[in-house]
């Protein structure tokens, strides 16, 4: 992804009247978003209207209803696809989210592949849920399990990351943007180093990229990308694994059971074709289909747009948070940030923090986001966080800064 | 649970008595000598709490402790150290019984005088995140009462 100036960002949209939580509760001032978004009215119609128009078993019946379910399971498949630039929809499998596609991975490409002497690589900024999986694999296996450092800034250490790189490595995992800190990782330069130095699969978690900017799978060059419907406006439960045909091809199942199989014998069973293969029981549809309205609503604003939106938002609270005496901004600069600020304040614990501007309508986030190998680096235990998506305007950050001020004010100013 | 939430329950969270406690932390440090020594997390947030203590006989005769975390648990720490130096485990176990209650926004037991200072984190009950934050001292006692008992 380029960046660019911030001079060239707007924030301009006006979608909070889309929101029906948001219209609800005109004070608050949501800034979580980094952990879950909130729900246009768009994609919660089309989970009513799946269930009040389609609700049938998919891939069962017989009858129109069955046939019908299917229809608008598989057609949500492609929509995402499309959003997502995967030109082979059967390569998008449907899971709860980015933690089932990355213990999918893990489970059965790892399982399958991985053994005593070989090496994963994973990032020191890693979320636990593109961490523990590989770690638990490499103990498992007699693998050596290897964590990259990170610049002081708060990004990849390409220099130490290229070192770790050899032959007996057989995964690099690493997060498109850090839920942690925001910091987009360079993911071209990731990828050719890679490939030059190994033979390793790339597993890319796209938690915290697919609802920000425009991503595209097929020219990432990552074998496999993760992602969460919910934090990309669509419902909880849902989101997915894209990977490159042939090593889906190649997998074992990682779950087994109805729809996931062709023949059934007494002594073997065989298994049906992507992406069934690793979709067993019955699917989640009606989400699915929620999600595809998501998307749909984030490509009739444009992902140029949200990209534009949040930059001019973190811009401005970047400005006003900085200015604030005691208060450290944690990551590299704005500029190559999603809109994510992890902050901590010299006299007011993150946690105390949170209390307080929950008492003003604002959400934000504290603890350790789940990156305690990051925490553990930065020498905090946990952190503030405020994080901005396409319903966010300057008012939120008006409140934030606000309410940063009453909390110190409770707390009184004692400089470090 | 209210929400949204009112700046008005968030300041009957913040009493004085514990943002006292939290700027002026009372028995904070290490003993010298100490019958029982722990140490526990809150793995959520990343508080930590130390806590040594002596014996004399049956009863706490000293207690130190150290760490760091929000308000509410280096508060907690603080007061309940104040709380139960000098006092025999017997005694410490119903007031951490009754503390307890006052956390789960039970009603508060008739002699509740017993927790005296504590009373001031009664307002941390109508915060359920925060309820693990006032325990954590609380727990680390029962693990040094535990280790001294074994």
């Amino acid at each position: 992804m380029k960046l660019r100036r911030d001079s060239e960002f707007h924030s301009d949209l006006k979608l909070r009247p889309h929101f029906p939580l948001l219209v609800k509760n005109p004070g608050l001032h949501y800034l979580d978003s980094a952990a879950t978004s909130q729900k246009p009215r768009a994609v919660l119609d089309a989970l009513r209207d799946f269930y009040e128009t389609a609700n049938a078993n998919p891939h069962r019946g017989a009858y129109s209803l069955s046939v019908r379910a299917t229809e608008c399971y598989h057609q949500a498949r492609v929509r995402i696809t499309q959003f997502l630039g995967v030109r082979d929809s059967d390569c998008l499998i449907f899971t709860r989210g980015t933690t089932e596609g990355l213990n999918l991975v893990a489970g059965s490409w790892g399982e399958a592949n991985v053994s005593r002497g070989d090496e994963i690589v994973v990032t020191a900024m890693d979320h636990h849920a593109n961490f523990v999986p590989w770690q638990t694999l490499a103990m498992k296996k007699g693998a050596k399990f290897r964590v990259c450092e990170l610049t002081p800034d708060g990004r990849i250490d390409l220099e130490h990351l290229s070192g770790l790189l050899n032959k007996r490595t057989k995964v690099v995992a690493f997060n498109h943007v850090s839920n942690a800190l925001g910091t987009i990782n360079p993911i071209a330069q990731i990828v050719r180093l890679a490939r030059e130095k190994t033979n390793a699969i790339l597993v890319c978690d796209g938690a915290q990229s697919a609802p920000h900017f425009p991503v595209s799978f097929d020219s990432l060059d990552v074998d496999f990308y993760a992602f969460s419907g919910h934090k990309m406006l669509g419902p909880m439960g849902v989101g997915g694994l894209i990977g490159k045909r042939e090593m889906l091809e190649e997998m074992p199942p990682y779950q087994t059971g109805g729809d996931m199989i062709e023949f059934v014998y007494d002594d073997r069973t065989t298994w049906n074709v992507l992406p069934h293969k690793f979709e067993a029981g019955t699917p989640n549809a009606a989400n699915a289909v929620g999600l595809a309205a998501a998307v749909e609503y984030l490509d009739n604003i444009g992902m140029d747009r949200v990209l534009s939106h949040e930059r001019a938002l973190l811009a401005a609270a970047q400005k006003r948070l900085a200015s604030i005496e005691g208060l450290r901004i944690y990551g590299p600069p704005a500029g190559e940030r999603s809109g994510v600020v992890s902050f901590t304040m010299t006299d007011v614990h993150p946690h105390d923090l949170a209390t307080i501007l929950d008492g003003e309508g604002v959400c934000i986030r504290a603890g350790h986001h789940c990156a305690q190998p990051l925490m553990r680096r930065l020498d905090v235990p946990a952190t503030a966080r405020a994080s901005f998506y396409v319903y966010n305007d300057e008012s939120d950050i008006d409140a934030l800064v606000s309410g940063i001020m009453k909390a110190r004010e409770i707390f009184g100013y004692v400089p470090a | 649970m209210s929400f949204p939430r009112s700046s008005a329950e968030v300041a009957a969270l913040y009493q004085e008595m514990i943002l006292d406690h939290y700027r002026r932390p009372r028995n904070k440090g290490t003993l010298e000598r100490a019958d029982a020594s722990v140490e526990v997390k809150n793995p959520l947030c990343g508080d930590e709490i130390g806590l040594q203590v002596a014996f004399d006989g049956d009863s706490v005769s000293d207690l130190r402790f150290s760490g760091r975390g929000c308000s509410i648990s280096q508060a907690s720490a603080s007061m309940m150290t104040q709380l139960v130096k000098g006092k025999s485990t017997e005694e410490i176990g119903a007031i951490r019984e009754q503390f307890r209650d006052l956390m789960l926004g039970n009603p508060p037991a008739a002699d509740d005088a017993q927790l005296g200072s504590l009373r001031a984190l009664s307002g941390v009950a109508r915060f359920p995140a925060r309820v693990k934050c006032a325990l954590l001292a609380w727990n680390a006692l029962e693990s040094a009462l535990a280790e001294r008992a074994s």
